[in-house]
């Protein structure tokens, strides 16, 4: 199960909103499994069906994360034209990240925000809860 | 001459658990060659079979991504600092 605070699942839904028809992308920092800080990052691709971090703003990220001794809880992307569920291309890449949720927004429906969040392990996806709080 | 370089958590597997090794050579290809005698399989999971960075790791010679230096062929001197990250992507 992932919770996040509402707050953080809004600026999602509106980063990948924002960024339609191009795919978005970013990460939330999390301290023992408790979601702290949201990075609403850019696609290096700017493309509707595909994401890269750039490179630059990763590194940046990623150093602020472990100065702060805290984890990559979530990696986070949109899909404009299909479902929320990772493609091959995100199982292929999710080896990168371990342990680390992969939150997958759909905006293919201009009126229905579709948020899901998914465990993928050794190429076998998972569907895990959302909590709201 | 001596180059630290910070290893990710994912290939700490290969350096005994250290968060940073240090290792020596004239360009980045020489320095991976000269950390492999001592972490034998890190060059190969940065480096693919025929000879180019690998697309999955982003390397960074102080905080510059190599892709826009020179690749694998990136000049290096004393004191420079490396940093291999996990590059993140999907589709």
């Amino acid at each position: 199960m992932l919770s996040l605070p509402r707050e953080m699942v809004d600026a999602i839904v509106a980063h990948a909103r924002r960024d339609h028809p191009d795919e978005c992308c970013g990460v939330i920092a999390g301290r023992d499994g408790v979601a702290t800080r949201l990075f609403a990052m850019e696609n290096a691709e700017r493309s509707p069906t595909g994401f890269t971090f750039d490179s630059a703003e990763w590194l940046r990220v990623y150093r602020d994360i472990d100065d702060a001794d805290e984890d990559l809880l979530v990696v986070y992307h949109s899909h404009t034209a299909t479902e929320a569920y990772p493609s091959r291309t995100d199982i292929r890449w999710s080896v990168n990240t371990p342990g680390a949720s992969w939150l997958l927004v759909s905006t293919r429906e201009p009126s229905y925000d579709e948020v899901r969040s998914y465990r993928i392990t050794d190429g076998e996806v998972a569907e895990e809860e959302i909590r709201v709080t | 001459m001596a180059i630290e370089v910070r290893i990710p958590t994912i290939l700490r597997t290969y350096t005994d658990g250290q968060k940073a090794v240090e290792g020596k050579g004239d360009t980045l290809s020489g320095l991976l060659e000269d950390l492999d005698g001592r972490h034998p399989g890190l060059r190969g999971r940065l480096v693919t079979e025929d000879g180019g960075l690998h697309r999955f790791v982003n390397v960074y010679v102080n905080d510059e991504d190599v892709r826009f230096l020179g690749g694998l062929e990136t000049a290096l001197n004393d004191g420079d600092s490396v940093t291999v990250l996990p590059a993140v992507a999907g589709g």
